[in-house]
Order: structure tokens, then sequence, then C-alpha cells
């Protein structure tokens, strides 16, 4: 949409705010073929007339001479409040003091009383407008120089100027953001991701081509439209995926709407919502399509609280070490293998927190870092407790993220956990992502292969949900391949299609490293993927996440059965 | 009925006030009606009597600026004046001008009846 075509569809808003009702009734009579004439009998109602309407405002003809509140304060407030000072004020004065005093305060121009001749009132308005919109504009660039859409910047304005001409159009606001747009310039190089990057916004243009449809990119892969209500985004978002052309490989989108949207909402705000609700499937691949919902943003509040009580919990000792047991199944009977640590986290007020709910946001954060290090550690004194006390060795895996990989003194504080508990390699198992080595593949294969040299005994964990090649997979350093818990999950749903995971099992079989089944909640689960071959097991059908005297009950038993 | 001649005859500038009005007749008379009804005329006389002459300069300065759009000439002036020796606060004797706008106001009053 031109902007030039804005102006065309419909009228602009001015406020009249004077409190003789004839003053009022001849500037409505002169204006009204051209503006859309709002009216305030004295100050106090005129302010409040102009926040209500500081969205769609184009001009403020101001009586400096009112009741409750004069025109002056009112100027004051426009001309100091960030969010109104750039709707320009004329001001209605017959005293050629105020003239001056009023231009000085902020006011763009004044109206002598009694009024001029009608066409040079309407001059003078015309021309205050447009210096205020050019003012407004032209400190940014309108079109992003990659796709040719618009910048966030007129973006934002242009929505603006739409709800100003369409005031009753139901509108919604959308952000499209391209599911890991990074790996498809990994894989394809930038300037292929580049292309796609103008597909999209080509697509898009053929989509949302109504005139009152407005779209930007927003930043590298995310898109912004604002449009005129409609509820056919799951065509809309397969539509933007299947670009044709020679993309080797279909891209996937999310979308967050927030349909309808309040359009007392600030502009940003509203693009706010749609944000977080793509957010809310940001790793879900099977849904494009993801609804602004008031839940969310009780959710996001829920997220902040818990980031900014992090150091305060870590300090607190509010984490605790779980250990999850995982069970040798190769023989008659399942025996206790080893562990995997997992964080807790007990509150003072809300009890127990889901790791669900708040590892992915320390992981944002970078939090995830100190954490980590905490639960390493936590897992190393106890092992090194039972060591000692109990005199039962147990091998217990813990977690490395992405993010720690790229650390230059990762070797060097693993070997100092080990050393200062006095523990083995052979204790202390690192289960490392599968999509960790994806992302960077040679640096975390070095990383990796350091950690072996070491004596470290590697799990690859979450196997399948990256995307390895085949070829990748025969060179990785590994000790053994742990399953991502949807496989199981997809295997034994109704279908019963346990062919990928016997699958797995060969690879597995072919670099000669066991294969680790996580996720485990039935029998029919269990006796399945022994007889594939499968040969530890992990999940709630033998043990949840038990805290650590728990855990060591188990470990007695054991060693009273040997 | 109030006509744009008998207006003209009392001496509104008639073609300043039609123009302001859009060359709508309707409109400027109907407007002048409303304006014999404006309670700053009764307040500019309480507030005289009064000698509150800060209510009496806001009381002014309104009806100058609604006589002045609408040219009505012969109240404008005396308001006019007034307006600028109240502005200042001068302490004088304003009957004669009060008495003057209360008078041009009837005259035109009656002429729409």
């Amino acid at each position: 949409m031109k902007f030039s075509d804005v102006y065309t569809e419909g009228k602009r808003h001015i406020l009249v705010a004077d409190d003789e009702f004839i003053n009022r009734e001849l500037l409505e009579n002169i204006l009204s073929d051209e503006y859309d004439v709002l009216k305030a009998e004295d100050g106090e109602m005129a302010l409040e007339m102009i926040r209500h309407n500081r969205n769609t405002l184009s001009l403020i003809l101001l009586d400096l001479i009112m009741p409750k509140m004069n025109g002056m304060d009112v100027l004051k407030v426009v001309s100091e409040d960030p969010d109104l000072k750039g709707i320009p004020v004329i001001v209605l004065t017959s005293d050629q003091d105020s003239e001056v005093m009023s231009l000085k305060k902020g006011a763009v121009d004044f109206i002598p009383k009694p009024y001029p001749q009608p066409d040079v009132i309407k001059a003078r308005i015309s021309r205050s407008i447009e210096l205020a919109e050019g003012r407004q504009i032209i400190s940014a660039t309108e079109r992003d120089e990659l796709t040719g859409l618009y910048t966030i910047e007129y973006f934002y304005r242009y929505s603006n100027q739409v709800d100003k001409f369409f005031p009753a159009e139901a509108m919604d606001a959308l952000c499209f953001d391209v599911n890991h747009f990074h790996v498809l310039n990994e894989r394809f190089g930038m300037e292929k991701g580049d292309e796609i990057l103008k597909l999209i916004a080509r697509r898009l243009e053929s989509i949302f081509g109504d005139p009152r449809c407005i779209i930007c990119r927003k930043t590298a892969d995310t898109f912004l439209v604002y449009c005129p209500h409609r509820d056919d985004y799951k065509k809309v978002a397969e539509e933007v995926c299947d670009l044709g052309g020679d993309i080797e490989t279909a891209i996937k989108i999310r979308v967050g709407v927030y349909s309808c949207c309040d359009k007392k909402l600030d502009i940003h705000a509203r693009f706010d919502r749609a944000k977080i609700a793509a957010d809310k499937i940001r790793n879900n691949y099977s849904v494009l399509v993801s609804d602004f919902d008031e839940k969310l943003i009780d959710a996001e509040l829920f997220a902040e609280q818990l980031v900014e009580e992090f150091p305060k919990a870590l300090a607190g000792k509010q984490f605790q070490v779980y250990f999850q047991p995982k069970f040798d199944i190769r023989g008659d009977k399942p025996v206790l293998s080893s562990a995997e640590a997992l964080v807790r986290w007990c509150h003072p007020k809300l009890g127990m927190i889901s790791p669900g709910a708040f590892i992915p946001l320390f992981e944002e954060d970078g939090l995830i870092v100190q954490l980590d290090e905490y639960v390493w550690r936590g897992a190393a004194e106890q092992i090194a407790e039972w060591k000692k006390r109990l005199g039962i060795s147990v091998p217990v895996s813990i977690n490395l993220s992405r993010a720690e990989m790229y650390d230059p003194k990762l070797v060097e504080t693993m070997e100092q956990i080990t050393g200062d508990n006095g523990i083995t390699t052979k204790d202390l198992l690192l289960e490392i992502t599968e999509s960790a080595y994806v992302s960077d593949s040679a640096q975390i294969v070095e990383r990796v292969k350091t950690l072996r040299e070491h004596g470290f005994f590697i799990e690859m964990d979450d196997f399948g949900s990256g995307y390895s090649s085949l070829n990748m997979i025969s060179e990785l350093p590994i000790d053994a391949l742990k399953l991502d818990m949807m496989f199981i999950r997809n295997a034994f749903n109704k279908l019963k299609d346990t062919r990928m995971i016997s699958i797995v099992i060969d690879i597995a079989d072919y670099l000669g490293v066991p294969v680790i089944a996580e996720g485990v909640e039935t029998e029919e689960q269990y006796l399945a993927l022994k007889k594939l071959g499968c040969a530890i097991i992990q999940g709630y059908y033998f043990s949840k996440p038990l805290p650590a005297a728990d855990f060591e009950k188990l470990l007695l038993d054991k060693k009273s059965s040997e | 009925m109030l006509t744009i001649d008998a207006l003209q005859a009392f001496g509104a500038d008639t073609a300043d006030g039609l123009n302001r009005c859009m060359g709508n007749a309707d409109f400027y008379i109907r407007l002048i009606g409303k304006a014999m009804d404006d309670k700053n005329f009764a307040a500019l006389e309480t507030a005289l009597n009064a000698k509150d002459l800060d209510a009496a300069f806001e009381a002014a300065h309104s009806l100058k600026g609604v006589l002045g759009n609408l040219a009505l000439t012969p109240i404008y002036k005396p308001v006019f004046e007034m307006t600028e020796l109240l502005r200042a606060r001068t302490d004088t004797d304003y009957g004669p001008m009060l008495s003057e706008v209360l008078t041009k106001k009837a005259e035109l009053k009656a002429l729409m009846d």
C-alpha cells in the first residue's frame, strides 16, 4: 500500500477544542468536507480526547482560553508527552501576544480570531499536517533493501494510518517466522538464504494484496503483517511454506496470530503479542499457526519472574539434583546400571517447578551454564559420597548444552570436577544432544574427541531429533546412542510401527555402541525394545527421577541382591 | 425572520460573516440566533457589577471571538474596546460601553422576531 493511497481512502481526524459553540460549529462547517471533526468544549475534555485518539488524530485546533484547563496547559502536556507530541497543534487566538507564546510552547501555527478566509484556514491546516507527517517519517528509510517490503518504522506508521482510515475494520496482527533459518543459511549459503527471504516477501505480497494490508520484514527472517481479519491462516502458512521454484527443501514457517486485535493497545504491543504466539510453537514443526491467548501474557510474566529469581535460587540451593535410574535389559532381569542426573527446582513459594518450565528459559538467557555446572558438581559430590560411604560405584550421566560445548575451558572444568571429588571419568558420563553436533559439527566433533581422549564416556542424547546425516554419524566420536523420546512415542502410537527403532539399533550396532531408550512408559514398550535389541532403558516404567535418598535405596537393594 | 439584508442594514459585515459560513445564509443566521443566547453577555454584566475584572475579561474575550467571527460589527466594536481595557485590568467606567453592547444586542434581537 502506498502512502498516497491512504490519503485518498478516508478522512483524517481533527480535534477542535473551543468552549464557544459557535466557533466550533464554524470550524466544523469549514472542515467537515475534508476531515472528520471531533469537538471538545473545555481543556480537560480536549486532553481526554487527545489521549484516547492519539493514534488517529492528525491535528489539534486549540483555543487558548477555556474553562477547567486552559489551552496553554493542554499544549504543554501534549508537547511534553512522547506519545502525544507527534500530533501538531494549531492555536486559535485573538491576541497577538499569545501567538508568539504558543509557538514557543510547541504549537506549529496559529489561526487568529476572527477567523480568516476558510481557504486560508484549510491551507494552514493541510500544510501543518503534511509537515508533521513528513517530519515523522523523514528520519526513516521506507523500504527494506533486500525484500522491498516496508521497514519496521514505516510499517508501524502505516499500520496506524490504516487504523485511522478504517477504524471499524477488525484487524489481525501477524508474525511470520522461518524455523531455523540460520540452518538454511548454513546449508545452502547466504545467497540462497536471501533468495528464500525474497520469495517469502513476494508470496506474502500476493496473499495480502488488499490495499489495507501492510507488510514488513522486521529482522532477518521475521515478517509482520497487519491486515483485515481472516480465518484461513493454516492455508496461508502452507502457501508461504511451499515456495516452489528450485528451493531444494521445504521451508518451515510458523505464524503467530493476534486476531481482531485490541486497537487501544499500542501498535508495538499488538505485534509483541503476535510474536509471543509465534514463539510458542518455535520447536513444534507439526503446527504452523498459533493464536495469541491472554494466558500467554501470564506465561511471559511467569517466565520473567523465574529468570529474575534465578540467582537467589541458585545461592539458596533451591535446585536439587535428582537421579533417574537406567536399567540394562540385555539379561534375563533388568539390572540397575547407571543414572541420569536431572535438575528439579523446589521453589519456596511455588513448590516444585517442572524443568520444562525453566530450562528453555535459562537456555535462552545463558543462565543454563551456571545451572548446569551446579548440577554437574552436585552429581559428582553425590557419586563420591556413595562411593565413600556405601562402597558403591554408579555411573551418572550429566547433560551438556550446545553453549557449553563451545567453552574452551570445558575439558578443564570437567577434570576439575572429577578431581575435586576424587572420582574418575568412568563415574561421570556426558550426554551431548544431537542437535549440538549439527549446528557446527567440525568444532563440536573436535571438542568431543578431546573429551574422549581425556577418558570421558560420551552419550549422544536425543538421537533422531536433529538432522545428522548418516555419513556424519559414522565419523562421530561417541560411546552410546540415546534414542529421542519422540521415537518411542511415535513407534508405539496407533500404528505400532517400530521399524525406525530397528534402523537406529542397526546403526548403533554398526558403530559398535549400545542404544539407550528413554521415555519408556509401558511394559509393552519395554518388551518390544528388549526384543529389538535395545541395551539400556530409562523411563517411568521402571522409575521416575528420584531424590538422592530414594535412589540410594535402589543402590542398596542391588548391592544386597548381588 | 432575520434576513441578510436586514443584517447588513443593522451594520454587520455580512460578506465577511457569510464567507466564514461557506456562503450558507441559513447556517449564518442560525448561528447568530445562538449567539444571542450566549451566556457570556450575562456573565460580563454580572462581573462588571461586582467589579470582578478577571471574570469580566474572560467573558468579554470569549464574546469578542464569537462576535468577530459572525461579523456583528456594531456589537463587536464595543466588546473589542472593553476587552482591551479589561486585558490591562483598567479601572474605568465600563457602564456606557456595556449599555451600548446590550442596546445593539437588543436591536439585533428585535430583527429576529
